[in-house]
C-alpha cells in the first residue's frame, strides 16, 4: 500500500470531499498560503477554484459562523482555524451556535459543519501560539471532536466528519504532519467514536490523544525492551469516546496511563480517569496516572519549553511508576 | 401586509395576557409596536428565501409564514410547538418557509445570514438571506465582521437593523458616541438606507430595492428601520421607569403606531372598514383557537430529554 504523509492525507481527503459532493466547500485563513496549512490544504485552490476554497478575511467568528449558516441551508463546509488559539474568537458560533442547534430545536434542523483546527506549538512560539483547547470544546452537549493521531485515521475521520450531520471539530496537531502510515487510494471513514487498539498487552493500558498517541507507541517500544506488556489505545474521538474499548482493557490489566498534550487540570484525561474511577474502581490494581501538560502557559525559551512539554519518556516513566505499585 | 401586522399584534397581546396571568413563563421578548419591519420585509420575500431572527422574532416567524399555532404551544411549552417545547419564545424554527433558527444571543445570527447567502451563492439558486437584529447588535463585533464578509463576496444578503433605540434597558444615545448605523454599513462597503420602520409600505418598498439588488448578484444592502418598543425589553410591562425620558418618548411614538397608519391608508385608497375589521376578528379567532390547541396539547414526553443532542443518521430533512 501506498505511504503517505498525515499532511499529504489530509489534502488526499479534502480532494475527495470536494470531487464527490459540490456541498462541501473550505473556508478560513491560510487556505492559498503554506505558512498555515502546510502541505496539508496544497494546491487546493488551483484545483477545485478559489470560489470552493475561500481564504477569507480576518474574521475568525463571522466565517466560523457562516460555515454554521451554510450548513444549516444544506452545505456541508469545512471551516479551517490554522492555529486553536483563535478559534477562541469564534467560541459563540462553536458552542452557543453549532452545539446547540439539533436540541433547541428538536432535530428539526441540524449543523453538518466541520470546524479544523490546528494545534501548532514548539519553536518558542509562546503562550498563545501553542495553546491545546480541546478539553474546553468536550465540555460542550452536542459537539463530536476527533483527534487523529495516523495519516490513515486523518483521511478517514475528515470524511466522517464531513459525512457527519453534526457539528464535528477536527483537531490535527502540526507536529504529527510528516508522520507517515499506509493510506488506501479510495475514499473511505473512520467511525466517529471508535478507539484503535494499537497494541495488545496484559500489564497496563495507555489511553493517549493524538500527538501523546504517537509518542505511546515510542515508549510501548521502550517498554517493551524493560520487559513490559503495556495495552495501547488511541482514542481517536474524544467527544464521544469510547469507554466500552476503555473499560475492557481497563478491566484486563487493572491500570491505567492517560495521556494527552494538553493542560491537566479538567483535562481529557481527567475526565477517562474520573469515568474509570466511578464506573470500575474495583479492577484498579493501582491509581491512575496522567501524562499531560502542567497548569503553565507555553514559554517561549528553550529550555523551559523542553521541560514543558511531555512526551514518550513521561510515559515511560508514568507507565513505570504505575507498575511499580 | 395590515393582516400580517394584525396577526402579529393579536398575538403578542395574547402573549402579553398568558405572561400576566402566568400561564407563560418562557421569557417573551414583544415586537409590538414594531411590527411593520417583518411585515414589510417578508412581504418582499418568497417562501424559499431565508430569515433570521433574534430573541424578539414572533413578527419574524409570523411574516415569513410560520404556522401560528406551532408558535403559541411553543411558547407553552408543549411537545406540539415548533422546536417540539425545548426552545420557547427565543428559539423558533419553521425550516419549511426558510426559518432555519432564531436564537437569543445578540447579533449572533448575522454571521449565519450571511453563510446562507453563500451557500444559495454557491448553489446558483436564486435565494436570499435577511438578517434581522436590534440596534444593540450594531455594537457587536460579529456585525462587522459580517458585513465586511458579505459585501466581500456580493453575497444575496440583507441586513435589517430595527433600531428601536433601546438594547435591554440601555437607550441608544448613551451606548453609542452617535446615532450612526449605517456608518458601518459605509466602512465595510454596504449600501445603507434609514427609513421609518413604522410605514409598512415604505419597509416593503426599500426591501424589494434590496431584495433585488442581492437576487441579482449585487451584494448586500443593510437598513436601519427607525422604530420604537412599546412594552418592556422582556415581557408585557411597560417600563416606564427605564430611561428618564421613556414617558415622553412612548408620548411621541404611540401615534405612529404602525398598523392604524396602514389601516387609514387602506380606508383612503378604498378598502371598506369592515373589511378591515373581518382581517381583525380573523386573527383575534385564529390567536384564541391557537391557545386552545396549545392548552390542550400534550407537554414532552420525560423520555424525550436525551434526545436530539446529536442529529442521528438519516433525521436530518434535505433544504
Amino acid at each position: 500500500m501506498r505511504r503517505l504523509s498525515y499532511a499529504q492525507a489530509i489534502r488526499e481527503a479534502h480532494g475527495q470531499l470536494l470531487a464527490s459532493d459540490p456541498g462541501v466547500f473550505v473556508l478560513g485563513q491560510g487556505l492559498w498560503s503554506p505558512w498555515y496549512a502546510g502541505t496539508s490544504m496544497q494546491d487546493l485552490d488551483k484545483e477545485f477554484g478559489r470560489e470552493r476554497i475561500i481564504d477569507s478575511p480576518v474574521s475568525e467568528n463571522a466565517t466560523t459562523g457562516a460555515g454554521i449558516g451554510a450548513a444549516l441551508a444544506g452545505m456541508r463546509p469545512i471551516v479551517f482555524h490554522p492555529r486553536m488559539d483563535f478559534m477562541l474568537l469564534a467560541a459563540d458560533p462553536v458552542v452557543n451556535q453549532a452545539a446547540n442547534w439539533s436540541y433547541m430545536f428538536a432535530g428539526r434542523v441540524s449543523v453538518p459543519v466541520v470546524i479544523r483546527s490546528v494545534i501548532n506549538r514548539g519553536g518558542e512560539q509562546g503562550a498563545q501560539h501553542s495553546q491545546a483547547l480541546q478539553a474546553m470544546f468536550m465540555h460542550v452537549p452536542g459537539l463530536k471532536i476527533v483527534m487523529p493521531s495516523t495519516a490513515r485515521d486523518a483521511k478517514g475521520l475528515l470524511i466522517a466528519a464531513v459525512q457527519d450531520d453534526n457539528p464535528v471539530l477536527y483537531i490535527d496537531d502540526r507536529w504529527l504532519y510528516d508522520v507517515t502510515d499506509d493510506v488506501p487510494e479510495e475514499m473511505y471513514t473512520v467511525p466517529i467514536g471508535a478507539a484503535a487498539v494499537r497494541r495488545r498487552g496484559r500489564d497496563v493500558t495507555i489511553v493517549a490523544t493524538s500527538y501523546m498517541a504517537a509518542e505511546a507507541m515510542k515508549a510501548v517500544t521502550t517498554l517493551e525492551a524493560h520487559g513490559l506488556d503495556p495495552e495501547l489505545i488511541d482514542l481517536r474521538s474524544i467527544k464521544p469516546w469510547d469507554r466500552e474499548a476503555v473499560f475492557a482493557s481497563v478491566a484486563r490489566t487493572g491500570r491505567l496511563v492517560v495521556a494527552d498534550a494538553g493542560w491537566q487540570t479538567a483535562g481529557v484525561a481527567a475526565e477517562i480517569v474520573a469515568a474509570v474511577a466511578c464506573e470500575i474502581f474495583d479492577v484498579l490494581k493501582a491509581p491512575a496516572v496522567r501524562v499531560c501538560l502542567p497548569d503553565i502557559p507555553a514559554p517561549v525559551s528553550r529550555p523551559i519549553e523542553t521541560a514543558y512539554y511531555v512526551g514518550a519518556d513521561d510515559l515511560v516513566t508514568a507507565v513505570e511508576k504505575t507498575i511499580a505499585r | 401586509m395590515y393582516r400580517t401586522m394584525v396577526r402579529v399584534r393579536r398575538f403578542e397581546e395574547r402573549v402579553a395576557q398568558l405572561v400576566e396571568s402566568g400561564e407563560v413563563r418562557t421569557p417573551c421578548h414583544l415586537s409590538i409596536g414594531q411590527e411593520a419591519i417583518a411585515a414589510g420585509v417578508c412581504a418582499a420575500l418568497e417562501t424559499r428565501d431565508y430569515v433570521w431572527g433574534g430573541h424578539r422574532s414572533h413578527g419574524h416567524y409570523l411574516a415569513k409564514g410560520g404556522d401560528l399555532r406551532a408558535m403559541m404551544a411553543e411558547l407553552f411549552g408543549k411537545a406540539t410547538g415548533c422546536s417540539g417545547g425545548r426552545g420557547g419564545s427565543m428559539h423558533l424554527v419553521a425550516p419549511e418557509v426558510g426559518i432555519l433558527g432564531t436564537v437569543p444571543l445578540v447579533a449572533a445570527t448575522i454571521p449565519l445570514a450571511v453563510g446562507a447567502g453563500m451557500a444559495a451563492k454557491l448553489r446558483r439558486d436564486g435565494r436570499v438571506s435577511v438578517a434581522f437584529f436590534g440596534d444593540g447588535a450594531t455594537e457587536e463585533g460579529p456585525f462587522h465582521e459580517a458585513l465586511n464578509f458579505a459585501a466581500l463576496y456580493r453575497l444575496p444578503v440583507m441586513f435589517v437593523c430595527e433600531n428601536n433605540f433601546y438594547a435591554s434597558h440601555m437607550p441608544l444615545c448613551e451606548r453609542r458616541v452617535a446615532d450612526n448605523i449605517l456608518a458601518a454599513g459605509d466602512l465595510a462597503g454596504t449600501p445603507g438606507k434609514r427609513l421609518d420602520g413604522n410605514d409598512v409600505e415604505l419597509v416593503y418598498a426599500e426591501a424589494r430595492r434590496a431584495v433585488d439588488r442581492a437576487r441579482n448578484g449585487a451584494g448586500p444592502t443593510l437598513l436601519e428601520c427607525r422604530t420604537y418598543r412599546w412594552r418592556g425589553h422582556v415581557g408585557p410591562s411597560w417600563d416606564m421607569d427605564v430611561g428618564v425620558k421613556r414617558k415622553d418618548e412612548l408620548k411621541q411614538w404611540l401615534p405612529k403606531d404602525p398598523l392604524a397608519r396602514a389601516r387609514r391608508r387602506l380606508l383612503r385608497a378604498g378598502v371598506r372598514d369592515d373589511e378591515c375589521q373581518s382581517i381583525e376578528r380573523a386573527a383575534a379567532a385564529e390567536v384564541e383557537a391557537a391557545v386552545a390547541f396549545a392548552r390542550e396539547s400534550p407537554y414532552p414526553d420525560e423520555s424525550d430529554l436525551t434526545k436530539h443532542v446529536w442529529t442521528s443518521a438519516g433525521e436530518r430533512q434535505d433544504r
